[in-house]
């Protein structure tokens, strides 16, 4: 028999009892739904994540000064060592990444690496012109660091190779901040200026040679409030102010023509490194990169998945006892429709089939709504947490195909006794 | 011309509980002959059998011993499938309780014996509603059951049985549970069948009265055939 009948019959007996329909669906709403959701949220996160990581480079490596776990030396003479305490220190210049460690770096990693990206902020001040002002953030960078920078420039030009080299004291600063100091949308009038930044005491000096468009995908506040944005000059420029010769950090990008993948490089890097800071006490240099990032989030989200279909699991299996329960009174109670069934020429199998289908057809209803509740509270969920919602294909069509297996699997039972059923006794049924 | 013989029945016994202490004999060996084009009614009171013998002819249950072949085909050689196949196909049945199933409309559940037998769907509608037309039931053909009258529903039953075109009507009953106008117009519409289409039917009642109606009646008293006379046939004309 028609399989489309099948299902029109199905759907006109679950519209029969729609109450207790939906009472025994509600197992296999829960059950899917859970999974749809939890999947929808690891799916969100892990690709907002990666999409993040791709547009800063995934097979970028960062290298930091970090505070050891342990400490080198327990009960030092300052005293301050305690059983169970680990003080919180930063830094000092001492401990920073030196220039001669970067340079015997490159020269080892010549092959491997395209180029490193290195900064320092100077901090942040405040621009002032006759009555106009804007805050800025002063961020100094090298060659690496304003490749990174994708910067689209509105008048003026880039700092160039030699500027950076010599450590020159020119800028780029935001169109934003040219409207504020200038009151005018002609970015050229202020090419050439020379800004006064204070920051703190201190009055910083930058001849403008270029005015870069602000990304406003991130602005979040009206037009009138004063942002701040960044002003670049060069890292030589910086450090000349910081008097430092150190780095808490940098990135490494690695070459494309590169024979090794990135977590090798970035263990050997971190070999590199060790022997420089195997007899600093405090500090030591951790590496990362977000290609080796992204696998501890993937392999975290599929644990907590695998916890969640678990229970899920669980949910389904309740919910599947249930659809076997309902069929086995839906075919107590329609006993004699049965044996007219049968007495009008169905055979066992075609009974058999109408209730199987009739059972899936609920449990695929059930999973339907488990999907869109699912997605849809996913979808929040993740949003929650500032990822872009996206819900796992692969999972919505391997729920719907579970579904259908538990309504298989459970409405075998109940629909074999139909099928068995005398047509006799079935007709005389009261 | 020798006349085609639809149900031939020989010996007919039917046990039931068989081996158990219990053990029952309704049919003691019933023989019965019904000719194709014939109106035949059985009739006995309650307990002689009738019911028995109807589940017999109409291929719900198998006789213990004899042999019966209906439209040339031996029931003894059947199998489960096979006698859903004859079922649906050779046998019409038109039940005293109607039988028709009763979340689904008048249309649908003569569509019924039609979808089992793998017709098309549009054959199937068009072949129901000329049905339909015929006990002129076609004004009421979206209702559902309990949206008829008992008269009504029956109408539609026996639409239904004549769905496949089957060799036999087979009626038990079927004006038990209507009042007696309403039960004289279902007769009048089982004797135009006969008449007009050349339907044959075997009516199963215990009103003596109904079954003078028909050619030929048969008394079933303790599972046996006592009796075989001819009957008035049709009095009223029209």
């Amino acid at each position: 028999m028609l399989l489309g009948e099948n299902i029109s019959m199905a759907l006109a007996a679950i519209r029969a009892n729609k109450m207790r329909s939906f009472l025994t669906m509600l197992g296999i709403i829960i059950g899917i739904g859970s999974v749809i959701a939890i999947q929808t949220v690891g799916n969100s996160v892990t690709t907002s994540f990666a999409s993040t990581m791709t547009n800063m480079g995934a097979s970028n490596i960062s290298v930091g000064v970090t505070q050891r776990e342990t400490e080198k030396v327990k009960g030092d003479e300052s005293g301050l060592e305690f059983e169970g305490y680990r003080i919180i220190r930063t830094p000092e210049e001492s401990d920073f990444i030196k220039d001669n460690m970067i340079a015997d770096f490159l020269n080892n990693f010549s092959d491997e690496i395209e180029y490193i990206i290195l900064s320092e902020s100077l901090g942040t001040g405040k621009i002032t012109e006759i009555k106009n002002s804007a805050t800025v953030a002063v961020t100094g960078g090298d060659e690496g660091y304003f490749k990174g920078q994708n910067l689209t420039l509105l008048a003026g030009r880039e700092i160039g190779d030699k500027a950076i080299k010599g450590g020159k004291a020119v800028c780029l600063i935001s169109d934003y901040a040219v409207r504020k100091l200038y009151n005018t949308e002609d970015y050229d009038k202020a090419i050439g200026k020379v800004v006064e930044v204070v920051i703190g005491q201190k009055f910083y000096d930058f001849t403008v040679v270029g005015v870069y468009k602000l990304d406003d995908s991130g602005m979040l506040f009206g037009a009138n409030a004063d942002r701040q944005t960044d002003l670049y000059t060069t890292l030589g420029c910086v450090k000349k102010h910081t008097h430092s010769d150190g780095y808490p950090s940098f990135t490494v990008v690695k070459s494309p023509d590169a024979q090794i993948d990135t977590n090798e490089l970035r263990s050997m890097i971190q070999i590199f490194f060790d022997r420089y800071y195997h007899t600093n006490r405090n500090f030591e240099v951790t590496t990362s990169s977000f290609e080796s990032m992204l696998e501890e989030l993937t392999k975290m989200m599929g644990t907590i998945s695998t916890a969640i279909s678990i229970i899920a699991g669980i949910a389904l299996l309740v919910g599947g006892i249930g659809v076997m329960n309902i069929m086995l009174v839906s075919i107590s109670e329609r006993t004699r429709e049965i044996g007219i069934r049968k007495a009008l020429g169905a055979t066992n199998s075609s009974i058999r089939l109408q209730f199987i289908i009739e059972a899936m057809v609920l449990c695929i209803i059930g999973g339907i709504i488990g999907i869109i509740i699912g997605v849809t509270g996913g979808s929040i969920a993740a949003n929650a947490m500032d990822a872009e919602a996206h819900a796992s294909i692969a999972s919505i069509v391997e729920s719907v195909g579970f579904s259908m297996a538990i309504g298989l699997f459970f409405g075998y039972y109940p629909a074999n006794k139909a099928a068995k059923m005398n047509p006799i006794d079935a007709l005389t049924y009261e | 011309m020798e006349q085609k013989i639809i149900i031939d029945m020989k010996d007919i016994v039917k046990r039931y509980y068989i081996g158990k202490p219990n053990e029952l004999e309704v049919l003691h060996g019933v023989s019965l002959k019904v000719y194709e084009g014939e109106f035949v009614a059985i009739v006995g009171p309650s307990g002689s059998g009738k019911s028995t013998l109807m589940n017999v002819i109409g291929a719900l249950d198998l006789p213990t011993s004899g042999q019966y072949y209906l439209d040339g085909l031996d029931m003894f050689d059947a199998r489960e499938d096979d006698l859903s196949a004859i079922r649906n196909r050779k046998i019409g049945f038109v039940f005293q309780t109607y039988n028709l199933i009763a979340r689904t409309t008048a249309l649908k559940n003569v569509e019924l014996p039609m979808l089992y037998a793998g017709m098309g769907r549009r054959e199937r509608s068009e072949r129901a509603k000329e049905l339909l037309r015929l006990v002129e039931m076609d004004d009421r053909m979206s209702h559902k059951p309990d949206e008829l009258s008992g008269g009504q529903k029956q109408r539609v039953a026996i639409a239904r049985a004549m769905a496949n075109d089957p060799a036999i009507i087979l009626a038990d009953e079927p004006t038990g549970a209507l009042d007696s106008g309403t039960g004289r117009l279902i007769m009048d519409i089982f004797h135009r069948l006969n008449k007009e289409q050349g339907k044959t039917i075997v009516l199963i009642t215990h009103s003596p009265e109904l079954a003078e109606e028909t050619q030929r009646i048969m008394t079933l008293h303790d599972g046996l055939i006592i009796s075989e006379r001819k009957g008035g046939g049709r009095v009223a004309a029209g």
